[in-house]
């Protein structure tokens, strides 16, 4: 038990750390020119509002392709492939490709995209997102709608209802916060990753919104004015890190708002 | 209903558990003839070869121990045991002249002629309305007036309407065990359907409400062909006309329900009900 606890404590002690500092050298840096002006050279002064927009569109791109895939192939797999060797397959290969660092798969996405193109792209970068972002989705929608007890779908299946039926109108409904709690992870998840994104949209100092060319996104630039030599780089790049923190943040606590809203009405 | 290709009840005065008619001629016209049905979950035979009829507008009930095949039985007459695999069904089920056991059958339409309540509620997660509205919705286009009327209608008939007429656009799932048990009868009516599936309706159910529930059936009786899977014996002999009982897996005795009660032919059966085993 005390040795439990140490253990939890000595956790704790770390992401107190590691959020006390972010705070403390991030705050300062945290100013409307933050979100107003693109990323600066050297000495001169600026902000992050191509990365803080390129990582959004990234963002939302990447949901946007992976959000639906990954609801229909988690529904084929809960409800239309359960105990089919051809399910037991993809759920393998989902679990694999949940578990790969995702430096592979913007590899992948360098190799399939990046080069037949020609140019670092940020339509590569949301599709290697969007890569790291369906097997998350997959996941939480079987899971999801496997907890769903087939007494309700025996149920809808009663009164006549079409298999497709049953599952877009009370399956779906009864793992509804669940799946959006799923999706809201996996938006978390991705809006952090650096490592795919290094080979794909690799990054741009000027505010650009062509997708079909580099784009700043903050992982990258934080990645870079951290490791820079100037003083107001290393800033920017702790309020960025400060604000990619807390925009997960607010995402988690959304998920966790929306699930236990679920379970108070059972 | 047609009367044509079922089996009329008199074709057994001399009554015998495997043709499985009534002791006496009873009033009402055959609406399901049970014919040698059997059943199998993987390997395993859950069901031998059972025939019995069950009449139209009569209340019959299925009792037997734990795993007698009694609700198994009952599946069989949606096919609901179709949504698993390595589960399968011989025999013929005859509603109205049509096996509906027979491949290439809609099923969904049969479906939408029998309906099923379970043993443990099963609201859907949506408003009591639209629990309700599910099912007719499935086949009718109903303008919205129309519509709540039936859903009024459809509350009233499973007496749940005084309760929540002031709720109906609430969460289903907000409703008491009792209340939410009333909520899948009136869900299974709405469709109109022609036969009452209930699979130990009241067994998860406080006294009250399993009152409410029985007083339901015989209500519900006078229009619709009933059958009941129970493990109430009490119940079996309050609410039904008919008593099927079984043990592992085959039919033992059938017959009226009063006759099973206090004169039953088989000695098992006897056994069963005055509490020797089960």
């Amino acid at each position: 038990m005390s040795l439990s606890l140490a253990a939890t404590g000595f956790g704790l002690l770390f992401l107190v750390f590691v959020l006390g500092t972010l705070v403390t050298n991030g705050i300062g840096a945290i100013r409307p020119s933050l979100f107003t002006m693109t990323t600066p050279p050297p000495g001169s002064a600026g902000g992050l509002a191509n990365a803080i927009f390129g990582s959004v569109i990234m963002t939302a791109i990447a949901t946007a392709v992976g959000t639906p895939t990954g609801i229909l192939a988690g529904t084929f797999l809960a409800e239309y492939a359960r105990d089919r060797w051809f399910g037991e397959i993809v759920r393998f290969i989902n679990d694999i490709l949940l578990s790969a660092p995702s430096i592979i798969v913007g590899l992948f996405i360098y190799a399939v995209m990046v080069v037949p193109m020609g140019h670092f792209s940020g339509w590569s970068g949301a599709m290697a997102l969007a890569v790291i972002m369906l097997p998350v989705v997959v996941r939480t929608t079987e899971d999801m709608l496997r907890l769903v007890p087939n007494s309700l779908r025996e149920a809808a299946t009663a009164l006549g209802a079409p298999k497709w039926r049953v599952v877009v109108t009370v399956t779906y409904r009864a793992a509804m916060q669940g799946m959006v709690t799923g999706v809201l992870l996996a938006v978390a998840r991705i809006s952090g990753e650096t490592a795919p994104l290094l080979f794909t949209a690799l990054n741009n100092q000027f505010w650009s919104a062509n997708l079909n060319a580099p784009i700043a996104n903050l992982p990258v630039v934080i990645f870079q004015f951290s490791m820079s030599p100037y003083a107001d780089w290393q800033s920017l790049a702790w309020g960025g890190a400060l604000l990619i923190t807390a925009a997960i943040l607010v995402l988690n606590i959304g998920a966790r708002f929306i699930a236990s809203r679920s379970s108070f009405e059972r | 209903m047609s009367l044509s290709l079922a089996e009329p009840n008199r074709s057994s005065l001399e009554p015998s558990p495997r043709d499985g008619a009534a002791a006496t001629v009873a009033p009402f016209p055959v609406k399901v003839q049970i014919r040698n049905v059997g059943f199998h979950y993987g390997n395993f035979q859950a069901l031998k070869d059972i025939t019995l009829p069950l009449q139209d507008r009569r209340v019959t009930a299925f009792i037997g121990p734990s795993g007698c095949g009694k609700s198994t039985l009952l599946r069989v007459l949606n096919r609901i045991y179709e949504l698993y695999p390595k589960q399968a069904a011989t025999g013929e089920v005859i509603v109205d002249g049509q096996n509906i056991l027979a491949p290439g059958f809609d099923l969904n339409l049969v479906r939408a002629r029998i309906g099923m309540v379970f043993q443990k509620p099963t609201p859907f997660p949506m408003s009591i309305h639209d629990n309700i509205a599910f099912g007719i919705r499935l086949y009718h286009r109903v303008p919205k007036s129309e519509m709540d009327d039936r859903v009024e209608s459809a509350l009233k008939r499973a007496a749940l309407w005084d309760e929540v007429k002031d709720k109906l656009r609430q969460s289903g799932l907000g409703l008491s065990g009792g209340q939410q048990q009333r909520l899948c009868i009136a869900r299974a009516i709405a469709v109109e359907p022609e036969i009452l599936l209930l699979d130990e309706p009241a067994s998860a159910l406080d006294p009250i409400s399993t009152q409410r529930i029985e007083e339901l059936i015989a209500e519900l009786k006078s229009d619709y062909c009933i059958a009941i899977v129970t493990h109430n014996m009490q119940q079996a002999a309050r609410s039904s006309d008919f008593t099927a009982f079984m043990y592992l897996g085959e039919l033992i005795e059938f017959d009226e329900t009063e006759r099973i009660f206090t004169h039953p032919r088989i000695k098992r059966t006897e056994d069963y009900i005055t509490g020797r085993f089960g």
